[in-house]
């Protein structure tokens, strides 16, 4: 047993050995991070080859710095920033209209037996409809304006959007409902005070990964009947086999959602730190 | 109706299921009573319905048929009167200790310093000084329950119904759990319905004990323990009168696990 020596800190430690690939293994910060950005190099590498050894024509695959001559171009002429604000618009208020309804009604459906069985039939039933198929009809509906763009966008999202945060809801545990009933509490309260803040962390993730969606249907939405849009822009440079301009369009939408995303995820440690897993 | 009893349960069925579904007897015409200040402990197998009738006598859940009287007037909805602690996620995460405990007075009536001084002497009571800020991803499993049980303490219910509190607890800790509850209940005499499915304690901690029979649930057995009072664990749990009971209640447990073998019955949900 241990003596009455105080024990010191050995001065030597063994050097662990660094194991990439073991199952479940954590491995060193810089080798994760590294692999990552390892990997879209390799990618940018493969990319610059294909192009600079003529291997392709530039028609099917231009090369980088084609598509960065495009972006400054595009940047200095003002298109860029019309295209950027016209897209980022739209998707603002779909997504928005989208989640303030979905948000009460998904909230009723995870909450009340028979709100789920007045909406899911109905839901179920729209949200395997393609949203490109709605593109016409909406378009002999709302014109050519904005208001079918944010359509298009509503129904890409909306009926996804409800059913998971009804789900969001429903893994508020039933205990810590019940316990609030002891409290004194009227269902009400316990609605508020209780049920939203407890499922308020995965309604945000939900919010995080249903903007992402929005950002996939932005070509849908901008398909016809559009002049300005990243969207647009794409289709447009489809019909002039301008493929520089689709290569630069697809980057750009990629990069917005990459930062979306990011913007909830930074969001939601900020907001919800307590529900982050400790130790 | 006994008239000193706090709580009175007289024939109570509870029947899940029924129309189309296949129909769960998961209590079987139960009588018991707890009386004003008394420790009283429901043992018996898993999935016998000792959660459902706590429920029933929470308010939370309808009673089928019988009735439940507290204080002799019949439940007609949960309430205030009746604390409850379960096993598990009962804590507001998104609130710190103090606010969780201070979540149970939101009906109160006492002002903002009453409301502190409540709070603070119960953050106390469990021994939880120091952690008043802390959040409960940042506690361990008892000292969660300690926060439960100060949160189902501080609005000072009539009654509280405990279902299992220490059940997902590690040995060591529930030991010092079950002396916590001993200790507050002795010096704050409350009533006390307690389920547990672990014989020490509830030997330990009760005044009496009901062993319910295997599923569908009635009352097989009721135990006085007659172990003298303050208790602790050490020299209770030495005293011969322990053992005696202790082979009591486990024969009797034992009896229905058997039975519940015998007629093809598994353990269901605890
Ligand atoms: N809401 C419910 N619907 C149907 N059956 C239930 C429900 N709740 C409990 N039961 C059944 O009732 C029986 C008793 O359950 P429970 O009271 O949880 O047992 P215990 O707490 O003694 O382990 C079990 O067979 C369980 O499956
Ligand atoms: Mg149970």
């Amino acid at each position: 047993m241990s003596g009455s020596v105080p024990s010191q800190r050995p001065a030597e430690l063994r050097r662990q050995p660094v194991r990439l690939l073991e199952l479940r293994r954590e491995i060193p910060r810089r080798w994760y991070l590294g692999a990552g950005v390892g990997f879209i190099a390799l990618f940018l590498i493969a990319w610059i080859a294909l192009t600079a050894g003529q291997w392709v024509s530039p028609i099917f695959l231009p090369s980088p710095l084609a598509v960065l001559a495009e972006l400054r171009s595009q940047a200095a002429s003002g298109v860029l920033w019309q295209d950027l604000w016209a897209s980022v618009y739209r998707i603002m208020v779909g997504w928005v209209l989208s989640t303030v309804l979905a948000v009460p009604i998904g909230v009723l459906m995870g909450n009340f037996r028979f709100f789920e069985g007045l909406f899911e039939p109905f839901i179920d039933l729209v949200r395997y409809m393609p949203a490109v198929a709605f593109v016409p009809l909406t378009i002999l509906w709302l014109g050519v304006g904005d208001a079918q763009k944010f359509a298009i966008l509503f129904i890409g999202v909306f009926f996804q959007q409800v059913l998971m945060i009804m789900d969001n809801v429903k893994t508020v545990p039933r205990e810590m409902i019940q316990v609030s009933y002891t409290f004194g509490l009227s269902q009400w309260e316990i609605l508020r005070s209780v049920i939203l803040p407890a499922a308020m962390p995965g309604i945000w993730d939900t919010f995080r990964i249903t903007v992402g969606w929005a950002w996939t249907y932005l070509v849908v939405a901008e398909l016809v009947a559009a002049n300005v849009g990243l969207g647009y822009r794409i289709m447009r440079a489809q019909r002039f086999l301008e493929t520089d301009q689709i290569i630069l369009g697809i980057l750009i939408i990629g990069l917005l959602g990459l930062f979306t995303d990011y913007l909830f995820k930074w969001s939601y440690r900020r907001l919800f730190p307590w529900a982050l897993q400790s130790r | 109706m006994i008239p000193s009893a706090k709580l009175q349960a007289q024939r109570v069925w509870k029947i899940f299921g029924g129309q189309q579904e296949a129909e769960v007897v998961a209590v079987q015409d139960l009588s018991l009573h707890v009386g004003v200040n008394e420790f009283v402990s429901l043992v018996g197998p898993s999935g016998c319905g000792k959660s459902t009738f706590l429920m029933m006598a929470a308010g939370l859940e309808s009673i089928s048929a019988g009735d439940i009287w507290i204080d002799g007037k019949p439940i007609t909805g949960p309430g205030a009167d009746r604390g409850m602690v379960f096993q598990s996620y009962t804590l507001f995460p998104w609130l710190s200790v103090e606010e969780n405990i201070r979540f149970a007075l939101k009906k109160s009536k006492l002002s903002r310093r009453e409301q502190d001084a409540l709070v603070r002497e119960h953050i106390q009571l469990v021994g939880l000084e120091g952690f008043e800020r802390a959040y409960p991803n940042q506690l361990s499993g008892g000292m969660r329950q300690r926060v439960a049980i100060a949160r189902a303490l501080v609005y000072k219910p009539e009654m509280l119904l405990m279902d299992e509190p220490f059940g997902a607890l590690d040995a060591q800790t529930r030991l010092q759990m079950q002396e916590l509850l001993l200790n507050v209940w002795q010096t704050h005499r409350t009533t006390v319905l307690f389920i547990t499915h672990d014989v020490e304690e509830a030997l330990l901690l009760s005044d009496r004990i009901y062993v319910m029979t295997a599923r569908p649930g009635r009352i097989k057995a009721e135990v006085v323990v007659d172990l003298p009072r303050p208790r602790n664990l050490l020299d209770t749990e030495s005293d011969p009168r322990f053992a005696a009971l202790r082979r009591q209640v486990l024969t009797l447990i034992r009896e229905e696990a058997q039975r519940a073998a015998a007629s093809g019955e598994f353990a269901g949900a605890t």
